[in-house]
């Protein structure tokens, strides 16, 4: 009687958890290795999509600030010469009707730029520095101009034939062309980084597949015994739904907070760099959200998953 | 509920049953079913009952002939249509076929469940039935813990839990001692006087006495024969049925 007792306790449970409706094919949940394979495949996404969506950032940050830039250099080995040229062609592009800004960059910037690689004092040409064998190496004087639109070669070859009356020597270049070599490999990585995403994909709902069909089949007498009782392939369709998406639930936010302290711990690593591009690559409030999807859109696809296979495999059973 | 449109609840027109490319089980084989009619299906081991009856739960496709049930053609109907066909049926199969990681509460609740009865209407009758078979105290054993006649036992109320319109069981008093196959018995009896149409397989003669009204088909290698005139006669209590052919 005290077994009876405790009988109507547990299905007073059962109905309250709605466990018992579940029940009709026994599943082990969260002990087998389903879960962690999705842990990893959701961490695995989430870096490889943080690193597509931050790469992106980076290219289109980068076009947008180079888009319409020119360098203009001063070629002379004069410091007097090049500096009245330097200072002559800055007036002559501010009164260009299709240059916006223009800028002569300052000898300090020049010096921090070659610093790392021809030393301090590379850049210092001019009279007043102690040693002029130490001064050995006139650095061109360099202008940073911003035009309206596209720069093209015609520009720039109009461009440079203007300024040819105040320096004969000068050299215009788009910013853009500089950088074009990089881009197209930061373009690359996107794509594969996109071509990841999609293989994980792949490899999860494979890694689901299999699971299913092996629960499946290690579940053939019970689920026949169901068959019989009446229960449509749905319904065992929806068992099956529904322990793999609990499975992928915790897996995906297992995963998501792993690939998260992968991404805050590169995300220290490379701000300490402190280089422009790499600033440039930090990802907005918009892909935290996006990257927030991955482990909902596993769920969704171990589920549909899940639920193809067992209509598909059920359909062959009476 | 237990009345089909024609007033038969399972009519099979010359069915044959082989397995693979051996000799045909079931050969030949015609009988109407009429609602609320109660009959025993005997024959010698091997004689293919299991196999009959496996036709009527729809566990099994005949290898010829036609069988419809419930006025549909069970043959070709769609399988998404089976189920349905299935909620109809209450089975008691030989090796009981109870889930093992289920209590027996959760066993004989599972039609129940299957058909979307709520919870709520579930546990009542559910205990009372399992009382009923003396599994009062059993409720929470699991089928590997319980011997051959409560496992019997509770197949059977997992079978009839749902007051089926067509029960089958297959030596369903096998394993379980003289008094309780009575009172099994009675418990089928008590279903059939309510409308179910019941189809008891036993070997054991002298089951076929304890109930009067019964009709009996006998299977002799794969072949129907019927002693009581139960294939060629309309059964007492058929309700606006008319006289079959043989087998």
């Amino acid at each position: 009687m005290n077994e009876s007792g405790g009988g109507a306790r547990a299905l007073a449970w059962r109905r309250l958890s709605g466990v018992g409706e579940h029940e009709l094919v026994p599943q082990a949940r969260l002990s087998g290795p389903m879960p962690w394979v999705i842990a990893i495949m959701v961490a695995l996404t989430v870096i490889a999509a943080a690193a597509g969506l931050a790469l992106r950032n980076a290219a289109s940050a980068t076009t947008a600030e180079l888009r319409g830039g020119v360098t203009v250099q001063i070629v002379e080995a004069s410091p007097e010469k090049r500096t009245k040229q330097a200072q002559a062609v800055v007036r002559r592009l501010g009164r260009m009707p299709e240059v916006e800004s223009v800028r002569l960059v300052p000898q300090d910037e020049l010096d921090g730029l070659i610093e790392p690689w021809l030393g301090g004092k590379a850049g210092h040409d001019d009279d007043d520095y102690e040693s002029a064998d130490e001064a050995a190496i006139p650095v061109p004087a360099l202008i940073d101009a911003r035009i309206t639109g596209e720069v093209t070669d015609a520009r720039l070859a109009a461009i440079q034939a203007a300024l040819r009356g105040e320096a004969p020597a000068a050299r215009v270049d788009a910013q853009s062309r500089w950088l074009k070599p990089v881009l197209d490999a930061i373009e690359s990585l996107q794509w594969l980084a996109i071509a990841l995403v999609a293989l994980l994909a792949l490899a999860l709902a494979a890694a689901v597949l299999l699971a299913v069909r092996s629960a499946l089949g290690a579940n053939r007498d019970t689920i026949e015994i169901v068959h019989l009782l009446g229960a449509t392939d749905r319904q065992v369709a929806r068992v099956f739904q529904r322990t793999t998406g609990i499975d992928a639930a915790g897996g995906g936010l297992l995963g998501m907070v792993l690939a998260l302290v992968v991404l805050l711990f590169l995300a220290r690593r490379f701000a300490s760099l402190g280089a422009g591009m790499v600033d440039y690559g930090a990802l907005d409030w918009l892909d935290w959200i996006t990257l927030g999807f991955v482990p909902l859109v596993a769920i969704m696809l171990a589920m549909l998953t899940a639920r193809l296979t067992v209509l598909r495999t059920l359909r062959k059973m009476l | 509920m237990n009345q089909a449109a024609d007033g038969e609840i399972v009519h099979f027109d010359n069915v044959g049953l082989r397995y693979g490319t051996d000799r045909e089980v079931l050969s030949d084989v015609s009988f109407t079913l009429y609602p609320g009619s109660f009959y025993f299906l005997t024959g010698a081991s091997g004689a293919g009952k299991t196999s009959l009856l496996k036709l009527l739960y729809l566990a099994q496709r005949p290898s010829r002939g036609m069988i419809r049930m419930f006025g549909a053609d069970a043959i070709t109907l769609p399988r998404d249509r089976l189920p349905a066909l299935r909620r109809r049926l209450g089975v008691v199969f030989q090796d009981f076929r109870l889930v093992p990681h289920l209590s027996a509460v959760d066993n004989v609740s599972l039609p129940l469940r299957v058909a979307g009865i709520p919870e709520r209407d579930i546990a009542k009758p559910v205990a009372d039935m399992l009382e009923w078979v003396g599994l009062g105290d059993r409720m929470q054993a699991r089928p590997a813990t319980l011997s051959g006649g409560e496992q019997q036992r509770v197949a059977i109320a997992r079978a009839v839990i749902g007051r089926p319109d067509l029960l089958v069981a297959d030596e369903p008093t096998g394993n379980v001692d003289p008094d309780m196959a009575i009172k099994l018995l009675r418990l089928f009896e008590a279903l059939n006087r309510l409308g179910t149409t019941v189809v008891v397989a036993t070997h054991d003669v002298h089951l076929l006495k304890k109930v009067p009204d019964s009709l009996i088909m006998r299977l002799d290698k794969g072949r129907l024969s019927d002693p009581t005139g139960a294939l060629r006669y309309p059964p007492k209590r058929a309700t606006g049925a008319g006289g079959e052919d043989e087998a």
